[in-house]
Order: structure tokens, then C-alpha cells, then sequence
């Protein structure tokens, strides 16, 4: 695994074809001249932040870093980074960043999107952008609510809601996106939160660092139209149950005093939570966010409980290095070169059968 | 394979009209046949989906291009991969047009007709002219077959043939017979009878058969058994012209060396020809290529010629939907590459969000329609010219693209440059409107030098362009060049120049987001001001005899109406005719020319399309003859309604 980014020096093998600033940069450097726009007490502020403060340690030069977005609350963020920036149409920006990405191999590429966004009218580019594996780092902000069309349920709403489109409640089942982008062969998936900045740092660090396209769900309170909807993980006492750390290599225990841990039942096979004792501390899940079989993953994702959010695992629950996309693409220009040449176009405008006509 | 022909002194008339006239008779030196010659030869083969009649076709063009004739053809198949067999709508046909003279069009009614089944038969007929050549596969009229398509007796016996010139000819038993020493099934044996038949209309029309051989040997190069039925069946079919009593007469026609200037010249289809217009645009600016695409027909061809052409710094890229497909090679501008997107009629419907967004953020982006019939699916594999107004006006707000349309198979390569000079030029995406005909139909095409290729070099921004108050230097990426009104490219990876672009309405200059009243005003109409300031060419009118109607068309219906306006005036009327290449912003002297005639008709497949936006924008009675059956307009027909409306 390409996880050696130590800060400044821009040492990350997924980002090498990238060129690296030529100066120490701080957090100002990233931030635009634009005044941000989001209600006060928004949770973008917070993953604002944390990018901006994350961005000098990559050590990449700025101009060549592009964020991308959809439509949204936060889908505003390029405006607010000094780098280049599209802010594009509703659900497109996997697609559009594909092209880049695929495009231009000296770029980091990010894009920023939201529940609806990525979820709904978005749905068919995230699932083909992870499955393509293109070198994209996709920031999904998720507050189970539309915001800017002023707080209609969302893909990921429990159900039930009840919204300004749904007086009665909402009908249909959410996504779970870390459960959608397993499923849709996605080589790294991770959940964080927007309030905890030091666990967003250090997911957006292994995001970073990983070659292909890169899943981060974060968890971000908007406090108009769904405020507290992810309070349960973010109270410090509730969270002790609610959340659970993963890092890989480490047994999957969390609680007061880490009491309690996942083990795999041996009939289902499923996953399931117990209070940890000299028995059966022996069973406790080790995770290994770079198994080749996203299996584990999925479970893990299907541990908490869509309600009360009891038994949310965050952190990367797979990085997994396959095949990139832009990559593979370079390499098959490179093998045609190798194999036919570089393009003649005499020749190619020539073709086979020809004939002439003399004066 | 190239061959030398020159050119006699003697001038043709060009007249696409009279039909294939005998021009000379010879006998062949040392041959017992006789062998006539003719100025020019419509033949249509005709078979099942599954018969080959594409490939035997093509193969034939391939021939009588390599031979030196003028040529024109038009592929006609069924949306369906495999429709049942020996159906009516299971029918394939493909019709070529060759001549010793300039030609237009793929020519109305066959001379001759090859009819591989009942069904072949059935569907074609009444295209054919009595006194034509019908050869049909004997064996295939059986009564099932014939019962089949509602044949109660066999047309080759009950007398309804008896006007044409039928040869009734076995030619799945030949075929069958000929192949008896390979060691195949008779099902794969009868595969070849498409080989049979191209092999006997190869001999009675004086074809080269070294191309068709070299073919054969290629396309089945890992499987040499099948390559030798096919050569074998082939020869057999030749040998067969030459021996049976049944073929009495062959036929010549001369290459067409006078009717083109001097060069080099190959056969090209108009999706190749936009394929390669597209790759040459690249080099021409300098700019990888990045096309952005889903599958759909008739325009995955040039999804499949382009992704053959990595080797050009071509990147291809099959998106999961019509809307990525765009998207992608929207980002792919952003980053500086020559981006296209490549679709038809649904899929351009499906792609009008994401070009108002190249509209708004004022990049380089060309949007390829290979039209067909519509509305929704419509007719797949037919052509239309109904994408018009869709083109022109199919997005939300005001949101000008320009358009650009060929009007010969060939002519797309030409095109495809200048919708590229439009788009890099004036930072806009642009729409280049092809269609069904043009797109599979083919005609010979004098290959350019490569100096002759336009120069596309574009700059992109370097450094600030706008000095602020107090005096610093910043960059403004909707700061615009006086001349064109575009605004700098500047691509990630230029230090110095972040910024941010996007849908949301931008102010004049910074380009930060704006929601000043004023300042929507301003930049919806300076949008307007750049599409409608592009520099066009003017429109050239055809009229040698002061006429007192004007004919103006635009895109594929160029062959027909050419053809059409000869046949008048080789009868004596005075018409004149333009042409439109560009559909937006129209030519500068549009207004002029139309003002100078009594009468306007403008010919469209579609429903009055251009006569609509003609009428709106220059208060002309322009009349429309319009007509969305799924195939190009004939000649004598366009001709007839012409005369009309010259005499109405």
C-alpha cells in the first residue's frame, strides 16, 4: 500500500505524476477570496476547514489540484478553495472529473457532492466512477436532508421522515452509500464525521494516498433542516455506543473501556456486536481494510442500526489497490505508440485503396 | 492498391439524370461476349439481414472506387441485429450509384436489382423500373418462402417479371457445388453465395478483383479454410458471368477522371470522413483528442474508428450513459484537450443540460448528431434532418451553440475542422449535425496534403490579464478578447491562474457569481453577440441563368438537390441554388441572396425546420417541401416539385 505521505515533502506514490509546490504551503494559501455562503452553524464549514488545513500537507503545487462539484450546499465548496475549481450540474461531477482525471494525470482531482447529489440524480456516475477505479477522491457530504431546495427527505432520510414532500412521511428505503459503493466495486470506502477534524484529517490522508477512486462519506449536521441527525455519534456519552473506530489491523472493540467488540456469527456468517470477555476476546474481528474480498466490508457496514445510528463504524473500511483507470488508459496510448507507431496522419488519410488522377 | 487513370479532354455535362444511357459497344478482344458501355449504373443487392449484403456492397464499392468511378451509395438495413429470416422487414439492401461522370446522389431506381430471397424480391421491386436487370437466387423461391411474404404463385413464373429482364440463377447451389471439395457443412458452404453474386456482378460489370481478394484473405486471416471458400466462391460467381449462356452482355463504365480535379483520391463513408476530420482538427491545434460516448446508432462508428487510433494521443472514453458521455469530455476541455462528444437525436435530448453548461462556462466542446428519424427511438437506422431546432434551441435559458452541417459523405471531414476552428476560436461548444445517409452512405474523396489542413493553433492563458485599481495584476477568466468575445482557456496546471467556473450565472469579468439584474442582462446578451459574431463565410449561390427561384438547402439534401437543379436545367428552366454549411449563426448575405429571388423553396426531411427559422428571422415566403420517410429525397421526384413551384 501507497500509504507513506509524510507532510510537506508531497511523497505519495498516487499522486507522483503530480508536481509538487515549490514552496512550504499553509492553510491560507487554499483559501479563496470568496466569501462563504453556507448558514451559520453549517457543518461545511467544519470539512471546509479541515481540507483546507489538510491540503498543505500533500505538498502538491495548487494549480494543480482541481475540485469538482455537483448542485447542493455543498456543492459550493471549489468556489471557496484557491484552486481550480467546477462547480457543475446536478449529479454530473463524477462524470466530469472522469474526463479530467482520465484527461490529465499531473492533476489531483476531488470531488465534492451530497447525498442527493451523488444518491439520486447522481446515482449512475458515483456507481461507474468507482467501479472504473479512475484516480478521483470523491467527498460525499451526507445530511440525510436536501438542503438548498429547502429540506425534502434524501436518499439516505430514514424512513418515515417526515418533510415538506412527505407530510405523511417518506415511503422508500435510504442508501446506505458505504454499503452502495462496496457493491458497486469501489477499491476504497471510508465514513467520517464532520465534526471530528482530527478523524477527517486522517481519512482524507489514506483517501489521498490511495490509487483509484477513493469513496469518503461524511457524516455533516445541517442544522436547518435536519439539525442533530447524527448527534447520537457525536454526544460523548451516546457515542461510546454508537461508534465504533476502525483501524486496520487492530480488533474491532469500542465502548467505555473497549467492553465491547464484533464477532463473526459462525451460522449467518453475519457480523454482530458482543460485550468482550476472556472467552470470546479471542473471536474479536481483526479488521483489514485491504482484504481483497470486500465481504467483511459490507458487514461491517450493515452493523448499525439505520435509526439510532447505534454501531456506526468509521474510518476506511477498504482500501484495496486494483487496476486505474487513467492508468491503463495512458498505458494502452503508450502500447498503440509502441506497437503502430506514433500517429501518421498522412498515412491514416491516405489509407489502403486509393487511386490518382492525373491532369 | 492504387491505378492510374487520366483524364480525356472531351467535357460531360454532368446531367445526373437520364438513365444509364449505352454509349458505345465493342467485343472483347479474343472474348465471344459482347461488351457494352455504359455512362453510369445503379445496381441495389438485396438480401436477408443475415445474407451479407453489406459486406457484398461495400466490397463492390471498394472495387468500383479503386477503378476510378464517380460514385455515391446508400446502405439501407433494419434496427433489428437479426430479424427473422426471409421476412419483409428482415430486408437489407445496399445501392450504389457508380458513373464515367460527376454524380450526386445514390441514384433513384436500380438498373439492376440482385434479389437473394423471395422477401429481397418483394421489398424492392417497385423501385425498379421495368426493362431493368433482376438476378434472383432461384433457390430461395420456395413455396414456404414465397408463402411467406404473400406470394401466392412464384413471380418468376406467373408473368409478373415479364417486363424486366430476370436471370433466374441457382446461386445457392452453385455456391454449394463450388465449395464441395472444402470440407464445410452445406450451411457454412452457403454462407459464400454472397461471394457467388458479388463474384458474377464483379464480372459483368468489368470490376478489379485484386481488392476484394486481398479482403478476403485479411478479414479471414486466422481462419484460412473460410478465406479460401470465400476467394473460391468468389472466382466461381466470376466464372460463372463468363461462361453462362444466361449473360450474354458486360458492361463498362469508364473511370470518372474528368469529372475530379487532380489527386488522390480513396472511397470514404461519412462517419469515417468525421472521424478522421476530428483527429486531423487535433493535430491542426495541437490538442490531444478526448471523445466522450455512448453507443448509439448510426454514430458508434466513429466511437469505433477513434478508439483504433490511440497511437494519435486519441483517448476514448464509452461512458455508462449519454449525459457522462458529455460530462466527460467537458471535463477533458476544462483540461485543455480538443473534446467531442459523438450521439444522435435521444442522446443529444439527454445531453442538453451538460451543453448549457459549456454554453455558461464557455468552453471548447463539439457535440456530433448523426441525426435519425425521430421522435423518441423513431427509426434507428434511417436518416432525417428533424434535429434541427433541437440543435438550435433544445436548452433551458438563453443558450446560442453554433451549428455547423456537411452535406456530402466526404464533406464531413471538412466539417468536422470547421466546427472545431468555431468551438477553439470562440470558446463555445458546437454542433455538428450529420445524419443517417451521410453517415454510412459513401463517395470517392481527393485525400489533402497535409499542408492544406487548416491552422487550429490555440493559446492558452499564460499569465494576469487585468490590471486592478490599486494597480495589481490578476488574472479574469471572463475577461474577453475584443475581437471574438471568448474568454482565455486557461487549464489546471497553470500557476497563478485558479479559478473557479460554473452554471451559476458569473459576473463580467472575474467570473465570481453573480445575481445582479443588470449584470444577467449583460452577460445573456454578450453570449448572444459572440455566437452571432462568428465569422462565417458567405453563402455561394449556384444561378447561371438569372432564375427567378432560389432552391436553398441545407446538410445531406445537397446530392438530391444538385441532381434535381441539373435535371431542370438540362430541360431549360432557369433555377438557382445555395447551399448552408452554417445554420448558426446563418451567413452574413443570407438576407441578401433571399431578397434577390421571387420564389424560395427549401427542401427538408423533416417537417420546415430551416423554413421555419428563415421565415422568423428574414420574413420570407419561403415555401417548404418536406418529406420524413426515413431515406433521402430522389432527385426526379425533388426535380418535378421544383418545376412547379418555378412555374406556380
Amino acid at each position: 500500500m501507497a500509504e507513506t505521505s509524510t507532510e510537506g515533502t508531497g511523497t505519495i506514490e498516487a499522486l507522483s505524476l503530480v508536481p509538487k509546490a515549490v514552496a512550504r504551503q499553509s492553510m491560507k494559501d487554499f483559501k479563496s477570496d470568496q466569501e462563504v455562503r453556507w448558514c451559520p452553524g453549517c457543518g461545511d464549514y467544519a470539512i471546509l476547514a479541515a481540507v483546507q488545513g489538510f491540503m498543505p500537507e500533500l505538498g502538491l503545487a495548487k494549480e494543480n489540484i482541481v475540485f469538482v462539484s455537483g448542485i447542493g450546499c455543498s456543492s459550493r465548496f471549489p468556489y471557496y478553495m484557491n484552486t481550480y475549481g467546477m462547480h457543475s450540474i446536478h449529479g454530473r461531477a463524477p462524470a466530469i472529473a472522469t474526463g479530467l482525471a482520465a484527461s490529465r494525470r499531473d492533476l489531483s482531482v476531488w470531488v465534492v457532492t451530497g447525498d442527493g447529489d451523488a444518491l439520486s440524480i447522481g446515482g449512475n456516475h458515483l456507481i461507474h466512477a468507482l467501479r472504473r477505479n479512475v484516480n478521483l477522491k470523491i467527498l460525499l457530504f451526507n445530511n440525510r436532508i436536501y438542503g438548498l431546495t429547502k429540506g425534502q427527505y434524501s436518499p439516505t432520510s430514514e424512513i418515515g421522515k417526515i418533510t415538506k414532500s412527505t407530510p405523511m412521511g417518506s415511503l422508500d428505503a435510504p442508501f446506505n452509500p458505504v454499503s452502495l459503493a462496496l457493491g458497486a466495486e469501489a477499491s476504497f470506502v471510508a465514513r467520517t464525521i464532520d465534526s471530528d477534524r482530527k478523524h477527517l484529517t486522517e481519512v482524507l490522508r489514506q483517501a489521498a494516498a490511495h490509487p483509484g477512486t477513493a469513496l469518503v462519506e461524511i457524516y455533516q449536521n445541517c442544522n436547518i433542516f435536519n439539525d442533530g441527525a447524527f448527534e447520537a455519534l457525536k454526544d460523548r456519552q451516546s457515542a461510546e455506543e454508537a461508534v465504533i473506530r476502525l483501524e486496520h489491523g487492530q480488533p474491532i472493540r469500542f465502548g467505555a473501556d473497549r467492553a465491547r467488540g464484533v464477532v463473526r456469527d459462525p451460522a449467518s456468517g453475519d457480523l454482530r456486536v458482543v460485550t468482550v470477555t476472556p472467552e470470546n476476546e479471542a473471536d474479536v474481528l481483526v479488521h483489514d481494510a485491504h482484504a481483497a474480498s470486500p465481504t467483511t466490508a459490507f458487514a461491517l457496514s450493515r452493523l448499525a442500526d439505520p435509526d439510532t445510528l447505534h454501531h456506526t463504524p468509521i474510518g476506511v473500511l477498504r482500501s484495496f489497490e486494483r487496476q486505474v483507470y487513467d492508468t491503463q488508459l495512458a498505458d494502452q496510448l503508450d502500447a498503440a505508440i509502441e506497437q503502430h507507431g506514433k500517429g501518421d496522419l498522412g498515412a491514416l488519410l491516405a489509407g489502403g485503396d486509393t487511386w490518382t488522377v492525373v491532369g | 492498391m492504387t491505378s492510374q487513370v487520366s483524364s480525356p479532354a472531351e467535357q460531360d455535362d454532368g446531367t445526373d439524370g437520364a438513365d444509364g444511357t449505352v454509349v458505345g459497344e465493342q467485343r472483347k478482344p479474343g472474348g465471344t461476349k459482347d461488351v457494352r458501355r455504359l455512362d453510369r449504373v445503379i445496381i441495389r443487392f438485396a438480401g436477408d439481414s443475415g445474407d451479407g449484403m453489406q459486406l457484398t456492397g461495400d466490397r463492390f464499392t471498394s472495387e468500383t472506387a479503386s477503378f476510378g468511378n464517380d460514385l455515391s451509395t446508400l446502405p439501407n438495413f433494419p434496427a433489428e441485429i437479426r430479424a427473422p429470416a426471409g421476412t419483409l422487414p428482415g430486408v437489407s439492401s445496399f445501392q450504389l450509384h457508380f458513373a464515367d461522370h460527376d454524380i450526386l446522389t445514390p441514384g433513384d431506381a436500380p438498373n439492376v436489382l440482385v434479389a437473394m430471397n423471395p422477401a429481397a424480391l418483394k421489398a424492392n421491386i417497385g423501385d425498379v423500373p421495368r426493362g431493368a436487370e433482376i438476378i434472383v437466387n432461384t433457390d430461395e423461391f420456395t413455396k414456404r418462402a414465397m408463402q411467406k411474404v404473400g406470394y401466392a404463385a412464384s413471380p418468376l413464373e406467373d408473368g409478373s417479371l415479364d417486363g424486366y429482364q430476370l436471370h433466374p440463377v441457382p446461386l445457392t447451389t452453385l455456391t454449394v457445388e463450388a465449395l464441395k471439395e472444402f470440407d464445410l457443412t452445406r450451411k457454412e458452404a452457403e454462407r459464400s453465395k454472397n461471394m457467388f453474386a458479388l463474384g458474377l456482378l464483379s464480372w459483368m460489370y468489368h470490376r478489379p478483383t485484386e481488392g476484394t481478394e486481398k479482403f478476403l484473405k485479411s478479414k479471414f486471416a486466422k481462419k484460412p479454410d473460410i478465406a479460401a471458400a470465400n476467394l473460391t466462391a468468389f472466382r466461381a460467381g466470376w466464372n460463372f458471368g463468363e461462361t453462362t449462356e444466361d449473360f450474354a452482355v458486360s458492361y463498362e463504365v469508364a473511370p470518372a477522371s474528368k469529372a475530379f480535379p487532380v489527386g488522390t483520391y480513396r472511397n470514404i463513408s461519412g462517419n469515417l470522413a468525421l472521424a478522421y476530420g476530428l483527429i486531423s482538427a487535433s493535430r491542426q491545434a495541437d490538442l490531444p483528442l478526448f471523445l466522450g460516448s455512448y453507443p448509439i446508432t448510426p454514430a458508434s462508428d466513429i466511437l469505433h474508428e477513434l478508439s483504433k487510433h490511440k497511437n494519435f494521443g486519441v483517448r476514448t472514453f464509452q461512458a455508462e450513459d449519454e449525459i457522462a458521455g458529455i460530462g466527460a469530455a467537458l471535463g477533458a476541455a476544462f483540461g485543455g484537450s480538443l473534446a467531442v462528444t459523438t450521439t444522435s437525436g435521444p442522446g443529444l435530448a439527454l445531453k442538453s443540460e451538460t451543453i448549457g453548461l459549456a454554453v455558461s462556462m464557455e468552453l471548447p466542446l463539439l457535440i456530433v448528431d448523426i441525426q435519425r428519424g425521430g421522435p423518441s427511438t423513431g427509426l434507428p437506422t434511417k436518416t432525417e434532418q428533424a434535429d434541427l431546432l433541437q440543435a438550435m434551441f433544445g436548452r433551458n435559458g438563453e443558450a446560442p451553440v453554433p451549428i455547423v452541417a456537411p452535406r456530402t459523405p466526404a464533406d464531413c471531414f471538412d466539417a468536422a475542422l470547421e466546427a472545431a476552428r468555431i468551438a477553439l476560436t470562440y470558446r463555445t461548444p458546437v454542433m455538428l449535425l450529420s445524419d443517417g445517409y451521410l453517415a454510412n452512405g459513401s463517395e470517392p474523396w481527393r485525400i489533402p496534403e497535409l499542408d492544406e489542413l487548416p491552422d487550429l493553433a490555440v493559446q492558452f492563458a499564460q499569465g494576469p490579464n487585468h490590471t486592478l485599481d490599486d494597480g495589481s495584476e490578476v488574472f479574469w477568466p471572463y475577461k474577453r478578447d475584443p475581437q471574438t468575445l471568448a474568454r482565455p482557456w486557461a487549464v489546471p496546471g497553470t500557476p497563478g491562474l485558479e479559478h473557479r467556473i460554473g452554471g451559476i450565472e458569473k459576473e463580467d469579468g472575474t467570473g465570481n457569481i453573480s445575481y445582479a439584474p443588470a449584470n444577467h442582462e449583460f452577460m445573456v446578451r454578450v453570449r448572444q453577440a459572440k455566437i452571432d459574431g462568428i465569422d462565417v463565410p458567405d453563402l455561394e449561390v449556384d444561378d447561371p441563368h438569372e432564375a427567378n427561384t432560389l432552391v436553398l438547402g441545407w446538410g445531406s439534401t445537397y446530392g438530391p438537390i444538385t441532381a434535381a437543379v441539373r435535371r431542370l436545367r438540362a430541360a431549360g428552366e432557369a433555377v438557382a441554388q445555395a447551399h448552408l454549411r452554417h445554420l448558426n449563426p446563418f451567413p452574413r448575405n443570407l438576407g441578401a441572396v433571399l431578397e434577390r429571388y421571387d420564389k424560395v423553396v427549401i427542401p427538408e426531411m423533416n417537417l420546415g425546420q430551416l423554413a421555419t427559422l428563415v421565415r422568423a428571422k428574414y420574413l420570407v415566403d419561403a415555401r417548404s417541401y418536406n418529406q420524413v420517410n426515413g431515406m433521402p429525397f430522389k432527385a426526379e421526384q425533388l426535380a418535378a416539385t421544383l418545376k412547379e413551384a418555378i412555374d406556380g
